[in-house]
């Protein structure tokens, strides 16, 4: 796993340093480039460090980054692990709340429907499902911004706090109400995966012949649910959401830069335009951290559930 | 009163959905040239018979204009999701057949490409490119490869152990001629199926980008473009620009959905005769 975050970094590193986009250009602009000295233009390529070769640049960021420093963010003029632990700390709020809305919504909405198989709740929810799954993220956020923020007016139109208004004179009612648009975007995107899934999952369960022999057996269909359908659909459905890690990270890209909700994916974006090289590879670097984490706790959880795969693990 | 059986109506489906899209593909390229026309006697109009979208504020027709983005949009998809699958087959086989350490090797770029968050995979490819058009086809080609390539490792490597195979082995087949004749027909369907369902995402993944600012330029009618334009006249109650392209794009991606899927119905042996 370490060697893979290595790694991650590695080629991250490589595409930024083979682009071509000069980052003096992409931040200055041309105009004023041309109005200012040589010695004004030497000073400025020194800073974002256009003429080091990438070899040196990556070992001295590496070196760095494994003492715990991440350099210093060129856009904000702030240590990148303080900008990181700002933004980060408003993502993972937005994404902790739509990874569980999505997932409990999620879980319940496919054992639902595969209960009823073929009946018109089970034919509303899927399609409901294949309908969210073929829309775009940002799209279903302007939408919803349009509804609520413009017409409605009941809800913030973005940011993550008030305009105006002090630091501490924030109040958590208010933070949550700027949070609601972006986590309900959020889930409502990520629930169509684990519904579809849990409910493949569902069907073959009530086919199967233990579920058969329970019902000759007499017991209840929530009996029967409680007692086999949901202690067997539980194991991938868990393994799957904490594999779709990777996909809220990359939703919240999307909807915090239309919400301009400060978070990570929003300081990702403006890193990405405005080359600010040592941001961006924090960013990649954490949420692959992330992401990995995500599949090595699906992994672990796995065994504590499934009692079969614990003593496998331990016998090899 | 004869009822149309089911494999029947999947291939109309198919057909009508593939029809579609041409229809939506070749009808922007044909008014691409219309789509930059700008007459600013009827800018901001609301959506009627005649300009069925709308108008935006520069007087472009909104109609033709997502068309000629949507059409931009398929193309790249195609493109990027063609040149990905190629990546997927050919790492695919080359871990299932060239032995452990080549498997190993293919499983641990898998597993790099998926742990880097797919939005923030596209951006950084699209920027090592220099973001414009080389940008997003490289960077949706370049992840969107690996589940395919997951499914014909495996597909391949039970190929290896069917009975038949052996069994032409031991007959003394050559081994191009097994590959040819036995391992490709088996393949073809499900890689044409994984290419099929790879474009809906290709597609989504290339206005995602695009809107974010990294795909294409702003001069080109693109589908995200479009609708990042929208977002700052949304505040004035311009819901037309954002609502109808969207809508349309919606649409584009599940006629995909519905192709692939067909096409799987189809082609798969065990509902093929339902």
């Amino acid at each position: 796993m370490i060697l893979l975050i290595i790694a991650v970094s590695v080629a991250s590193f490589v595409l930024i340093s083979v682009s071509p986009i000069d980052p003096l250009q992409a931040n200055i602009g041309q105009a004023a480039l041309g109005s200012m000295s040589a010695e004004q233009i030497e000073k400025l390529q020194a800073y974002w460090g256009v003429g080091t070769p990438a070899y040196q640049r990556f070992f001295s960021w590496a070196a760095d980054f494994f003492r715990g420093d991440m350099g210093i963010s060129l856009l904000y003029r702030q240590p990148v692990a303080d900008v990181i632990k700002v933004k980060l700390a408003n993502s993972l709020y937005l994404m902790t709340i739509a990874w569980l809305i999505s997932g409990i919504i999620g879980f319940i909405m496919g054992i639902i429907a595969g209960i009823n198989k073929g009946r018109f709740i089970d034919k509303a929810i899927k399609g409901y499902s294949l309908l969210i799954a073929s829309t775009p993220a940002f799209w279903l956020a302007l939408v919803l911004l349009m509804v609520f923020a413009v017409w409605l007016q009941i809800l913030p139109i973005g940011l993550s706090v008030p305009i105006g208004v002090e630091a501490s004179g924030v109040t958590f009612a208010d933070k949550i109400q700027h949070a609601i648009l972006p986590a309900v975007t959020l889930s409502i995107t990520g629930i169509s995966n684990i519904t579809l899934h849990t409910r493949e999952k569902m069907i073959e369960i009530m086919e199967s012949d233990y579920v058969l022999f329970s019902r000759a057996r007499g017991e209840s269909t929530y009996n029967i649910i409680k007692n086999h359908g949901i202690r067997n659909v539980m194991l991938p459905a868990i393994t799957l959401q904490f594999g779709s890690i990777s996909e809220i990270f990359g939703g919240s890209v999307l909807v915090e830069q239309i919400f301009s909700y400060p978070g990570l994916g929003q300081a990702a974006v403006t890193a990405g335009l405005g080359s600010d090289v040592p941001l961006l590879l924090g960013i990649t670097v954490i949420s692959a951290v992330f992401v990995f984490g995500g599949n090595l706790i699906a992994n672990i959880l796995y065994g504590i559930i499934d009692p079969r795969i614990r003593r496998g693990g331990k016998l090899s | 009163m004869r009822k149309i059986n089911g494999r029947i109506m999947t291939v109309m489906l198919f057909s009508a959905a593939i029809l579609f899209l041409a229809a939506i593909t070749i009808s922007g390229s044909i008014f691409s040239d219309e789509a930059m026309i700008t007459d600013f006697s009827r800018k901001n109009l609301a959506p009627s018979l005649q300009y069925l979208f709308g108008t935006d504020w520069l007087g472009r027709d909104m109609f033709i204009r997502t068309l000629t983005g949507l059409s931009m949009s398929i193309k790249i998809g195609l493109l990027a999701a063609f040149a990905s699958s190629i990546i997927a087959l050919a790492l695919g086989i080359i871990s299932a057949t060239m032995g452990k350490t080549a498997d190993a090797i293919v499983t641990w770029i898998i597993d790099l490409v998926m742990g880097i968050p797919h939005i923030l995979l596209l951006i950084l490819i699209s920027y090592a490119f220099g973001k414009g058009f080389k940008g997003v086809v490289i960077g949706v080609a370049l992840t969107h490869w690996t589940s395919l390539a997951r499914v014909i490792r495996s597909e391949v490597l039970q190929l290896k152990e069917a009975t038949y195979i052996k069994a032409a082995q031991k007959l003394g087949v050559s081994k191009f001629e097994i590959a040819w004749k036995h391992m490709f027909p088996h393949l073809f369907s499900q890689f044409l199926v994984g290419l099929i369902l790879m474009f809906p995402h290709a597609i989504l993944h290339e206005a995602s980008i695009t809107f974010l600012g990294f795909g294409l330029s702003p001069e080109q009618p693109a589908i995200g473009i479009i609708l990042s334009e929208s977002m700052k006249y949304l505040a004035m109650g311009r819901w037309w620009l954002a609502v109808f392209p969207g809508l349309l794009l919606v649409g584009t991606v599940i006629l995909f959905d519905v192709a692939g899927e067909s096409l799987r119905k189809l082609l798969d042996p065990s509902s093929a005769h339902k």
